[in-house]
């Protein structure tokens, strides 16, 4: 591959989103591995590249649909690693105030909305986000992840639909990691990709790489660029690979010997690092600076879970109507109740 | 008591407005106040809904406000719930209630629950108007679903009974900022649909004909109405029940019973005070809605009455409700499974110890019977 780099800012800013995830999502690992962790997690080690890619692209502003494998796309967009790591380990101080887990990361100045956790739910969801932009003039985009598995079930199919006969300004990105839990994509999938679907909505689809960061940099910079300009949405179909199993220590015995090395090997990180320093080996000093950096980054973000008390047993009340007095300090900066 | 907060002083005649005409001035004023309100559902625009409530208002706001939506309730209710969540305030209409179900899962797990997952700071307000109850259209176009999303913590569940309640709980729940439910009964609507007159409550009952003002008001949650006072029995109703009820009494009232009727007008919350206090007076309860019976709205409210009111009841909680059967289309059938008048001054007679079998109304021997066998299973 010949096409030029973007600019050294783009390029450090990617690979310290990468980073992030990865170190959050290892951290997260051990933790599960060596302390007793409330609920569940579904790790996305090995797909860093389709969030980082996308939203590397998204001005804060702009809205994020997390899926329930959900922490790149909120690391990437630029939520906070604090009240994620606070909410997985259900303290007080997390995004829900402890009371919903990993599969729930919202911050709401960063534009992520809550994921919603029920599989393909957060697509029409996303287009009612780019709805409510489009009836303000807002200039706002937004982006709806998901994997292959959200790929059959009504909500993809009314939602892409919905968006398109509105041309509302979403784009719907597809992390295509070939099983929903155990089952192959291709058991339960007739057609080929889910890319080509989009033609039946009248919307452009495009399958890529989704473990060539650059790659889904560029497609979801044309994508986002025209879904603002009012062109309407697009489906973008990264094709990648999960390391870990679907949740927890669940290993993944359903795939084949040989595949996950066969993926790993193609492995975002490594893979972007030495483009970059094949390009330019001056680049290694802040590749190691935003190792460093966010290493700490995270290590401060479990030091503030840990820290943070438990919510107290009735938080959760005040919080299932309006009007209700929050028990739960704001979490370090203000926070708006909607985001305008 | 009904307390009406009326936007301005300023003098403002009341008028006759159908139930349907009263929906649709509270959405065109709220509309006109705040640019967030726009309204989405199938049909709505050109065509006025099915039965003519949005009749007119893409004139006025446009297709964009007035939004035509495809056959694909799960999807649009998903773009009002993503609306909502960006400070919109979407109004989304189902044709039936009976296709809520096709949007059960962003109801019930997105919209009731975006708030807690969100540790307080996101709301979702908006509005479902799901028009509900039997009106001669058969089994899945005629059911009473409010239990249903009573049990979904997160929700509220109004249900108003008349056209002075449809304008200032529809105005109230269009500023909530929590997702409001609206059950309206189909045969409350009154006038014609686009689809041609239809049968209709509207006429038959003068207890409908209630003045609306002009300007716009809101009607608190929460707040049941004392619409008939009375001192021997307390009929606790919701929707069509209400002006059934409101006719049993009237005719209870020439053979001396004095019945006290109460519209709930809101499920959800729920007001616990009006009804136990009318219990504290009147000594015996009488539960009549349209739903279906077992775990249905009158379970819940016979419920209460046995946990905070046992101590005042000298008789048992009677149930008036549908029988434990899919709604079906021939008159008589569906006439003998749903509630009828005739079924609550019966309850109302039995929960007296009044009760004569043989001036019970026709058809109610056999329907206890059918009561009977549907209560056998175990």
């Amino acid at each position: 591959m010949t096409t030029p780099l973007p600019p050294r800012e783009v390029l450090l800013d990617l690979y310290a989103r990468l980073v992030r995830t990865r170190c959050f999502e290892d951290t997260v690992y051990n933790l599960f591995l060596t302390e007793t962790m409330p609920g569940t997690v579904h790790l996305s080690t090995g797909q860093e590249a389709v969030t980082a890619g996308v939203c590397a692209q998204l001005r804060r502003d702009d809205y994020v649909v997390p899926s329930f494998r959900g922490h790149g796309e909120y690391l990437a967009k630029g939520g906070d690693p604090r009240t994620a790591m606070a909410e997985i380990f259900a303290k007080a101080t997390g995004c829900a105030g402890g009371t919903s887990g990993s599969m729930h990361l919202s911050d709401p100045p960063a534009g992520i909305v809550p994921g919603v956790a029920i599989v393909g739910a957060g697509i029409p969801i996303a287009a009612g986000l780019a709805l409510a932009a489009s009836l303000r003039r807002s200039g706002q985009v937004a982006v709806a992840f998901f994997g292959d598995g959200a790929t059959n079930c009504g909500y993809f199919h009314e939602g892409l639909n919905l968006a398109a006969i509105w041309r509302l300004p979403v784009v719907f990105v597809c992390a295509n990691n070939l099983y929903g839990v155990s089952t192959p994509f291709h058991e339960t999938t007739l057609a080929e990709n889910v890319a080509e679907r989009a033609a039946a909505y009248g919307l452009p689809g495009q399958r890529l790489d989704g473990n060539d960061v650059l790659a889904v940099y560029q497609a979801a910079g044309q994508a986002i660029a025209a879904a603002r300009r009012g062109d309407g949405p697009a489906l973008l179909e990264c094709m990648t690979y999960r390391f870990h199993g679907h949740s927890r220590f669940e290993p993944g015995r359903y795939r084949p010997p040989g595949e996950l090395d066969e993926w790993r090997a193609r492995d975002p990180l490594p893979r972007f690092k030495a483009r970059l320093l094949e390009a330019d080996p001056s680049l290694a000093a802040s590749l190691s600076e935003i190792e460093n950096a966010v290493q700490a980054q995270i290590a401060e973000a479990v030091e503030f879970a840990r820290r943070s008390p438990e919510p107290v047993p009735a938080a959760p009340l005040q919080m299932v109507y309006h009007g209700e007095t929050p028990v739960r300090p704001p979490a370090g900066r203000s926070r708006r109740r909607r985001v305008a | 008591m009904t307390s009406v907060q009326h936007e301005t002083g300023t003098a403002d005649e009341p008028r006759g407005l159908t139930y349907a005409e009263a929906i649709r001035e509270a959405l065109a004023q709220e509309m006109r106040r705040d640019p967030s309100v726009f309204v989405l559902g199938e049909d709505i625009g050109l065509f006025g809904g099915p039965f003519g409530v949005t009749q007119g208002l893409v004139d006025e706001f446009g297709p964009e406000r007035v939004r035509d939506t495809p056959v694909a309730e799960a999807g649009f209710f998903g773009l009002a719930v993503g609306a909502a969540l960006a400070g919109m305030r979407p109004i989304v209409e189902v044709q039936y209630a009976d296709f809520l179900p096709s949007a059960m899962d962003m109801i019930v797990n997105s919209a009731a629950k975006l708030r807690m997952m969100s540790g307080g700071v996101w709301g979702v307000p908006m509005v479902i108007r799901a028009p509900g109850g039997a009106s001669s259209r058969g089994p899945t176009h005629g059911q009473s679903l409010e239990s249903w999303f009573m049990n979904v913590p997160g929700l509220k569940v109004i249900c108003p009974a008349t056209p002075f309640d449809a304008k200032g709980l529809m105005i109230q729940a269009i500023r909530d900022d929590d997702p409001v439910i609206c059950f309206e009964h189909r045969l409350l609507y009154g006038g014609h649909s686009p689809g041609g007159s239809m049968r209709s409550a509207w006429g038959e009952m003068r207890s409908l004909e209630t003045p609306v003002p002009q300007s716009a008001y809101t009607l608190p949650f929460g707040q049941a109405a004392v619409i008939r006072p009375g001192s021997q029995v307390t009929v606790a109703a919701t929707l069509m029940m209400v002006h059934k009820s409101l006719r049993a009494a009237d005719l209870l009232a020439a053979q001396g019973i004095d019945v006290e009727v109460i519209d709930l007008r809101t499920l959800v919350p729920l007001d616990r005070r009006t009804l136990i206090d009318s219990i504290a007076r009147t000594r015996h309860l009488v539960v009549a809605v349209e739903g279906a019976r077992t775990a249905g709205v009158a379970a819940e409210i016979a419920a209460l009455a046995a946990e905070e009111a046992f101590e005042y009841l000298e008789a048992p909680v009677a149930r008036v409700t549908s029988l434990d059967c899919p709604v079906p289309l021939a008159s008589p059938c569906e006439e003998f499974v749903l509630p009828q008048e005739a079924d609550v001054r019966l309850a109302i007679l039995r929960t007296l110890g009044l009760a004569d079998p043989d001036e019970s109304p026709k058809g109610g021997r056999e329907r206890d019977r059918a009561l009977a066998r549907m209560k056998s299973f175990d």
